[in-house]
């Protein structure tokens, strides 16, 4: 290509530049060339090169600018050269043009798309969907549809590209092209594959089945294409992710067509296939060993990307399965002294996750050669991974708190300083034995700290912990250096300190008036104001003593409004004679999760939970049931795709069922009235109909509830059969004005039955390590025995069963039977209505003629309960 | 598209930082200011590196970045933070390979700037608002160099040197990794 520029003799070879001094206003002079009569496609290549590398470099157009270069460009394509027609798309892009200037070259645009030569149409079609709208896309789509199936590949990919753009915006266009896509899809050119699938998908995404379909028949099949196999394993798991919870028997579907993927001959369907199995949900171990046996592979390759691959997902996998890690910690070591530091740093906190107690020290020495030439954001990550591992292994406290010191003494910036104060400050908190030497080291970081902010923060942690400390005069000194040497806010704060310790330790009280005194000349109101103030409160100028209590209220209680709440409370008082009243602020909890009875109850199910208590305890007949103990997940009562769409939900209180109706009316020519469940309770003999709530009005598509409550014994496991018809008034919909008619016709639906069963009055709650709480509940309401259950298919569909029977949650992985395995043992845990913790040990043996036969012990924090579980089982 | 890998931005930078041809496909970065802000902080976190045998790989704001250098050339592909980090790798190379191609194995600013209009069809090429179109740099050098009819070389000619380009580079590449 020519010189834009002659070369400026004086410059520098290596500054050369044909952009040089290039201008703005000069290129859009130039642009003229495109009117003229007798095109010269060379220099008209040149210009829009130009006008390019100005957009490129940030320069940008005005709307006249644009509009008058858009004009211009259009005139170009009257020239036949390629090279010239090429360059004249890549700008009608870049210049986004509007509306009605995209129907200027639409017609020219459209030859192009219908031309003989493949590049033009590939090109034609791109530009013209990127640039084009509704309207003129009803125009085109018949050229685009046919270019789906295109024999040419290059031509295929840009409209399925186009495609998957314009879905975004007008997906009723798209969807059309279905059948074409699907062919599309068997397509031999790779790319074109990768291509239809993602835009199938996309056509289907909102249809659950539909997008299983796709993903059961090409698993099967071969997709050739690397990037098709990717996208393909993305859509497996969603299918995964969707169906699991209905699936009951255990095996993952899919599983073997995933674990098939790990042994692909490209690495990146290799890393998506082991990436899907690590993201399952509750994932095995047995499931999780092979896709760990390749990334550890993956962990010696050559190549800086596929070790960072593989090195950031077991750093995943680590934080949820730090055993299952265990097998590389050998390969990871010797990445500790990767060049790339990203894979270091990642390798040194997956070491941190997955070490023993034993390694800790040794891991220690490595990292400290480490630190020193890494950046600040790898050492607050690496920071982060230590404070977790010392809360793990609290007996190593006194390296790791050493270790933290150290580098709180190096170089660093203020986030990373901040990330090792926080670190000490939990550490002290939860480690008791730490609590000295880390105040020390807290206390020696302040000698020395450029960080205000830190500064009053370990000072405000230093009045709060020191004073209970063993020796708390030794910090005194540390905290009155700060008012001799550093700025106001810091000297301020350091009162603050001293006051606190003056009012815990009696013994130092005298002391701390002295130096209180001292500070009553200092130049800053704030610190003078304070120390006036604490004086006053602590009896330290003679004057009335408050009580002791209110003083350690006045100085350690925290405020208990909330910030937002003041603020607009303070904004709103008017300066009047009446003074601000702060009992006046409302003090509304911050809107969180109120804490549950168990600390230990997963964080997704408490808060459906919560939505639902809410929703309940706002019906007045519903009020007075008391805490809410556990909802059910929904039970569909119809089938799919009929009329109404009706599922339960099972709320258990101690006394009380209610279920809750969900109705989705389907039928846009229906509006339904007065909707209620009428339930049949004749085959659930403890229960007692109390209320029902009817739903007023049910329109189409928007889904409503109706509840019945049912009053039981109190702290018996009643079951029962429920025979459920809805009932309503069905009015007819004008389906053009919306309204419906006046009279309606009583009409009723029959509608599955719904079970109270044993397993609702148990909540699944896991135990991290089932051995520790099974020894600290004690063998006191221990209760074993053994039950044969017959013949079974397998064993493991009958363990399932027991385990599906009690609704407990299976701890440990101890769910999974092992292939062709005789014998099994399984580990579960609850809570039992009364919240009454549960912990159960099934030992499963089988026989030649499939009889399966279990041992059931039983631990519970109570006689009677571990009574019932048995009871379960044995009905 | 949640599920459909994509590309954020393709970047060309000079030794110092500097834009050669950059292509954004995310709103991640709405201003000009925006954009030169994440190639500042790419540009000083990357330069001392050596990216010249192999792509390398960093994180950036919760964004993977993969890179490789030759010369004065910087070659920067970035992906969201779950994307298949090997799946960038292959846009990488190819972008790569395929700026070798078309410039003939002269890799240099000069070259790129002087071809500037080739560099910027060959990110036209290789992704379309995000999406991959072609990571194969045979494929994305020879549509973009179908386009641009050299007077000055015929047609059979400019197949010929392409060739050869090709060949030297998968000569180097098997030199360098072997």
């Amino acid at each position: 290509m020519a010189q834009y520029i002659k070369k400026v003799d004086d410059r520098d070879e290596d500054e050369y530049s044909p952009f040089l001094g290039i201008e703005k206003g000069a290129v859009l002079q130039e642009a003229r060339v495109f009117n003229d009569s007798q095109l010269d496609s060379r220099r008209c290549s040149q210009v829009i090169t130009k006008l390019l590398y100005l957009l490129n470099q940030g320069e940008t157009f005005t709307k006249v600018e644009a509009t008058e270069v858009f004009f211009s460009v259009t005139k170009l394509f009257q020239s036949k050269d390629v090279g010239l027609r090429r360059m004249v798309y890549l700008i009608i892009k870049e210049l986004s043009p509007s509306s009605d200037e995209v129907i200027m070259v639409t017609s020219s645009l459209m030859k192009d798309m219908n031309s003989k030569t493949d590049v033009y149409r590939a090109n034609a079609i791109r530009v013209l969907c990127r640039i084009t709208d509704a309207t003129l896309l009803t125009q085109i789509e018949r050229y685009l549809k046919q270019a789906v199936v295109d024999k040419n590949p290059v031509v295929a990919s840009a409209a399925l590209v186009s495609g998957i753009h314009i879905l975004q915006t007008n997906p009723e266009i798209v969807k059309r092209w279905s059948n074409e896509v699907q062919e599309a899809v068997q397509s031999r050119a790779a790319l074109v594959q990768f291509h239809a699938l993602a835009l199938l998908h996309q056509i289907r995404q909102n249809d659950r089945l539909a997008v299983s379909k796709l993903v059961t028949s090409l698993t099967r099949g071969s997709v050739r294409s690397p990037l098709a196999q990717c996208l393909l394993i993305r859509y497996t798991s969603q299918v995964i992710r969707e169906s699991s919870t209905n699936n009951q028997s255990g095996e993952r579907p899919f599983y073997d067509y995933l674990e098939g993927c790990l042994r692909h001959k490209s690495e990146m369907v290799i890393l998506e296939a082991a990436r899907a199995i690590t993201e399952f949900n509750g994932v095995t171990s047995r499931e999780l060993t092979p896709a760990i046996t390749v990334l550890q592979l993956f962990l010696s390759s050559s190549k800086p990307v596929l070790r960072f691959a593989a090195v950031r997902t077991l750093n995943k996998v680590a934080m949820t399965h730090p055993m299952a890690v265990t097998n590389c910690n050998i390969d990871m070591e010797s990445l500790i002294s990767d060049q790339n530091r990203s894979i270091a740093t990642l390798a040194i906190t997956t070491l941190l996750k997955t070490g023993n107690e034993s390694g800790v020290d040794r891991l220690m020495k490595q990292i400290t050669n480490f630190m020193s030439d890494i950046a600040d954001e790898f050492k607050i990550v690496v920071v982060d991974a230590i404070r977790s591992l010392c809360l793990k292994f609290p007996l190593k406290y006194r390296s790791l708190m050493n270790f933290l010191s150290n580098i709180l003494r190096e170089e660093g910036g203020f986030e990373y300083k901040k990330a090792i104060v926080d670190s000490i400050v939990i550490l002290i908190r939860d480690i008791p034995d730490a609590k000295e030497i880390g105040l020390l080291h807290l206390c020696e970081f302040i000698e020395d700290c450029e960080f205000t902010y830190l500064s009053t923060q370990i000072l405000h942690f230093l009045g709060v912990e020191g004073p209970k400390t063993a020796d708390p005069s030794k910090y005194i000194r540390y905290i009155y250096n700060r008012v001799i040497l550093e700025n106001a806010t810091v000297r301020a704060s350091a009162v603050s300190t001293l006051a606190k310790f003056g009012a815990v330790v009696d013994s130092l009280k005298p002391r701390v008036f002295v130096l209180l005194r001292r500070c009553l000349y200092d130049i800053d109101d704030e610190v003078r104001d304070r120390a006036t103030l604490y004086l006053n409160t602590l009896g330290g100028d003679g004057s009335v003593v408050e009580t002791d209590k209110d003083v350690k209220d006045f100085l350690f209680g925290s405020l208990d409004i909330p910030l937002v709440n003041l603020e607009t409370s303070l904004k709103n008082y008017e300066p009047t004679e009446e003074p601000f009243d702060i009992n006046s602020v409302e003090n509304i909890p911050a809107a969180g999760n109120k804490p549950t009875a168990l600390g230990a109850q997963p964080p997704a199910p408490a808060s459906t939970v919560d939505t639902y208590e809410n929703l309940l305890s706002s019906i007045p007949e519903f009020s007075t049931f008391g805490n809410l103990f556990k909802s059910s997940a929904p039970v569909e009562l119809t089938e799919a795709e009929t009329e109404y769409a009706v599922n339960v939900v099972k709320h258990i209180f101690d006394k009380h069922v209610v279920f809750q109706y969900n109705c989705t009316n389907t039928i846009p020519e229906q509006l339904l009235e007065n909707v209620v469940v009428v339930v049949d309770a004749s085959e659930a003999e403890e229960f007692a109909e109390l209320a029902t709530k009817p739903l007023n009005s049910l329109p189409y598509g928007a889904p409503g509830q109706t509840f019945v409550a049912f009053e039981k014994p109190e702290g018996v496991p009643a079951v029962g059969r429920f025979s459920n018809v809805l009932k309503f008034l069905v009015k007819e919909v004008d389906p053009s004005s919306g309204y419906a008619e006046e009279d309606g016709v009583e009409d009723e639906y029959q509608l599955e039955d719904s079970e109270i069963v044993a397993a609702d009055y148990m909540l699944k709650v896991g135990v991290s390590n089932f051995r520790n709480a099974w020894e600290s509940l004690g063998p006191e309401f221990e209760r074993v025995d053994e039950y044969g259950l017959g013949p079974r298919e397998s064993l493991s569909e009958a363990v399932n069963a027991v385990i599906n029977l009690l609704g407990m949650q299976p701890c440990e992985g101890t769910e999974v039977v092992a292939a062709n395995s005789r014998s099994h043992s399984c580990l579960l845990s609850g809570v039992y209505i009364g919240n009454v913790k549960v912990l159960v040990r099934l030992s499963f043996g089988v026989d030649s003629s499939k009889e399966v036969a279990m041992k059931l012990a039983v631990r519970s924090e109570d006689e009677s309960v571990s009574d019932v579980i048995h009871d379960v089982v044995a009905n | 598209m949640e599920y459909c890998p994509l590309v954020k931005n393709i970047l060309l930078l000079d030794s110092e930082g500097g834009r050669i041809a950059v292509k954004y496909y995310s709103d991640d970065w709405p201003t000009n200011n925006a954009k030169e802000a994440f190639e500042k902080s790419i540009f000083t976190k990357t330069h001392k590196i050596n990216a010249r045998t192999e792509a390398e790989i960093t994180m950036l704001d919760s964004n993977v970045v993969l890179y490789k250098f030759v010369q004065d050339l910087h070659f920067f592909v970035t992906g969201g933070d779950s994307e298949n980090e090997l799946i960038l790798s292959t846009v990488l190379q190819g972008f790569f390979d395929a700026v070798g191609i078309l410039l003939r194995g002269n890799l240099n600013k000069r070259e790129a700037l002087e071809n500037l209009d080739l560099i910027l069809l060959c990110l036209d090429e290789i992704i379309d608002g995000g999406i991959i179109l072609e990571t194969d740099a045979n494929v994305i050098a020879g549509k973009v160099a179908s386009h641009s009819v050299d007077s000055a070389a015929p047609l059979s000619e400019q197949t010929i040197s392409q060739a050869l380009a090709t060949a030297r580079e998968h000569f180097t590449r098997s030199l360098l990794s072997g």
